[in-house]
């Protein structure tokens, strides 16, 4: 638990109105909006040039060295091996259902790597999590299959399919311009969700990152594409099925799209080598975004802005109405490891 | 209101068999009193879940689209006019882009069933007295916050059990039991227009007719095409005013107003059919600029339903619609000289009977969803003064 001695009043109440929103969250772990409230997010970018050696497969065991470089980073840890599962029991431990929310819909070309979830899941059941605790899910197991991932259900071993084998629920759940059922999987079957969205280009939404993964939880995200998702993104982060459940956000920039999203065009993604880690989602949104501008620039495209389709649902998921994280680069700390 | 009554009255008055009765009898119970409403199991047998479809049997390539560059697409149906890259879908959910081609997903899909009153769609200038074999898709392309069937019109075709029924199939179905019409509806049919297109010729070709039940947010090439087809269309004109369009159905009210012109412009026979919302669109002025916009470009003798609404999906923390405001919209109609003002989902309400505007003489009573009484003689004339009540009220 953090020590609340040294917060301003002020911080101390957002953190106490956060509690009382999470509902069933685990409670005293630290959580992005509980970052917010602090004077900077953290977001960490880690890299490695030699992630694919010579070839273009991942090397596993240098992701997940990379990974617990990320992570101890993000949470000021010593570089040592008990730190990379310390950081983990932060996140989660035994008696915790974690689910791991990956990006398939592009297919193998720009998904979520089944090499990082591997890793994900190898550290948390080092931190304590047992692997039938664990679901690894998006919406679609079909889609799931064509990146990469194995259905497996049922067994002591890690659970992986999409909502279409377990529903949504009946339910509507709303806040704002969003009503929506949600997938049982993340109702029923976790307490803690970790966000593990790819880096790319959006055609209507400008980017397509952490916070707009979370379309890939309802049932009905065809609706809230209009007006680059403004605010729809941001009000559907407000609901407290992911608001009170999401511990972690792992980015995965191995490969990266700057141009041509949200379907895989190869012509232009570029291999980034990288993963963005952050507890502020909104945070690792605006960093990724500016990752993308950069490299627009440097393959000399316009801005998203100058295209007028800048996400500016980021801006609004920071604003006073949802206070869901930074999106000013003044309060985000970006650490590159 | 009594649902099983209304059902055994149907079925005493039309002969039905057994298993048609059974059926009226699920749908009628299904309905609950509640206007245009479905559950999703329908009294025809469904795939017991999603994972029984098999989507390419759903799949057709699209009408209304143009391509564009980079294996985008325009959409050409409805006014929204998605831009859809590869792999993506449009906003009604329903219709995807693979590699450039827009195809629909829904052809054939029917997820929701019943045999149902004519009355309960309503049109009470058509047929009164028979039944539609009543059909719908999953998919909209607009998201009203009071929608009563949102379960399926606001889901991905397949995340709703749905079962095959191929045009022909449908024809069949309706004629088996003794259905002159198939209607479309319940969701939206906009969003399945080929299916619709193709079961309406199907249809006439073994003598069934065609009607929709609409929120008219179409394109001009697009509603020629496909409501061309139809005998007669219900359009709900949802409200007078272009903010309630886009704060509670997220659409435009223009492009409505300019389908209802161009399906009078058609020839076809039209009812209007617009949702009272207690706070939201039951103002006054609204409802004379409504009734005046008619008299003014469709005429004084189309059907203006003013229905009551009950609290649904987002709009759960309003009330119902007082009685009283549904008669005050009645009487603005009224005095703006529109001639066919109904008062919908308050069983036994008098302004649920057709009167005629020459002599007022009752022509047509209804009880619930019954047409208890019809007088209406075979050219269209009252028996009692012999003015001409349009319709299409003989088959």
């Amino acid at each position: 638990m953090r020590d609340l001695r040294n917060r301003s009043r002020r911080n101390f109440l957002a953190r106490c109105i956060t509690g009382a929103v999470a509902l069933g969250a685990t409670g005293l772990r630290a959580t992005g909006e509980a970052q917010a409230a602090a004077a900077k997010s953290r977001v960490v970018v880690a890299r490695d040039p030699l992630l694919r050696g010579s070839g273009s497969t991942i090397d596993s065991r240098r992701l997940e060295t990379l990974l617990d470089r990320a992570m101890q980073s993000l949470f000021s840890l010593p570089a040592t091996h008990e730190n990379s599962i310390a950081a983990w029991r932060r996140i989660a431990g035994a008696g915790d259902t974690v689910s791991l929310k990956v990006n398939t819909l592009g297919g193998r070309g720009i998904a979520t790597s089944v090499e990082l979830v591997e890793a994900v899941c190898e550290r948390l059941q080092q931190a304590g999590v047992a692997a039938r605790n664990i679901i690894v899910w998006d919406r679609d197991s079909e889609e799931m299959e064509r990146a990469g991932f194995r259905i497996a259900v049922g067994g002591d071993r890690v659970q992986c399919y999409g909502t279409d084998r377990a529903g949504y629920e009946d339910d509507l759940s709303a806040w704002g311009s969003v009503g929506s059922r949600f997938s049982k999987i993340l109702t029923r079957a976790s307490n803690v969700l970790i966000n593990l969205p790819v880096l790319k280009d959006h055609d209507g939404a400008g980017v397509t990152i952490s916070l707009k993964n979370m379309y890939g939880t309802i049932h009905n995200p065809n609706k809230y594409h209009p007006n680059g998702c403004d605010p729809f993104v941001a009000d559907l982060n407000m609901l407290p099925e992911i608001r009170s459940r999401m511990k972690l956000v792992i980015c995965d920039a191995t490969t990266a799209m700057y141009e041509g999203g949200p379907g895989f065009k190869p012509e232009h993604s570029w291999k980034l080598n990288g993963l963005l880690v952050a507890q502020d989602a909104v945070a690792l949104d605006f960093t990724g975004w500016q990752m993308i501008e950069r490299k627009r620039a440097e393959m000399g495209l316009k801005t998203l802005e100058a295209e007028q389709r800048a996400p500016r649902y980021i801006a609004t998921a920071a604003d006073s109405e949802h206070r869901l994280g930074h999106c000013d680069a003044a309060r985000i700390a970006v650490f590159e490891v | 209101m009594n649902c099983e009554l209304v059902a055994a009255e149907s079925a005493a008055r039309m002969a039905l068999d057994r298993r048609s009765f059974l059926m009226c009898a699920l749908a009628s119970s299904a309905a609950l009193g509640a206007g245009e409403f479905t559950a999703s199991a329908a009294a025809i047998p469904l795939a017991s879940g999603a994972e029984a479809q098999n989507n390419a049997q759903f799949t057709y390539e699209a009408k209304f689209y143009e391509k564009l560059a980079n294996r985008k697409i325009k959409c050409k149906l409805c006014p929204r006019e998605c831009i859809v890259g590869d792999k993506e879908r449009g906003y009604c959910g329903v219709r995807e882009n693979h590699g450039g081609v827009y195809y629909t997903l829904v052809h054939s899909r029917v997820c929701a069933a019943h045999i149902d009153p004519i009355e309960k769609k309503p049109l009470f200038h058509y047929l009164p007295g028979t039944t539609a074999f009543s059909i719908a898709t999953a998919g909209c392309n607009v998201n009203c916050k009071f929608c009563q069937n949102w379960d399926i019109s606001q889901s991905r075709p397949e995340e709703i059990p749905a079962q095959y029924i191929s045009p022909h199939q449908a024809a069949d179905i309706a004629r088996q039991y003794n259905c002159p019409t198939i209607a479309y509806t319940y969701s939206e049919p906009v969003v399945f227009a080929e299916y619709l297109m193709d079961t309406a010729d199907a249809a006439h070709e073994a003598g069934v007719r065609s009607i929709v039940v609409s929120n008219g947010y179409m394109q001009h090439d697009s509603l020629e095409q496909a409501y061309g087809k139809m005998d007669a269309v219900k359009i709900d004109l949802k409200a007078y005013t272009e903010s309630y369009y886009a704060k509670v159905v997220t659409g435009q009210l223009k492009p409505v107003l300019d389908s209802l012109v161009t399906l009078r412009k058609m020839g076809k026979w039209t009812e209007i059919v617009y949702l009272v919302v207690p706070t939201l669109n039951d103002d006054d002025e609204g409802f004379r600029g409504l009734a005046a916009w008619i008299k003014t470009n469709l005429g004084t003798d189309v059907p203006l339903h003013f229905t009551q609404f009950h609290p649904e999906y987002l709009l759960k923390n309003l009330p119902i619609t007082p009685v009283a405001t549904l008669e005050l919209a009645k009487a603005i109609a009224d005095a703006e000289g529109l001639h066919y003002v109904y008062i919908g989902n308050v069983p036994g309400h008098p302004a649920q009977n057709t009167y005629c505007p020459q002599c007022r003489k009752m022509l047509v009573e209804r009880v619930g969803f019954t047409a208890s009484q019809m007088l209406i003689r075979k050219d269209s004339t009252c028996p009692y003064c012999r003015h001409n009540i349009p319709g299409i009220w003989h088959a």
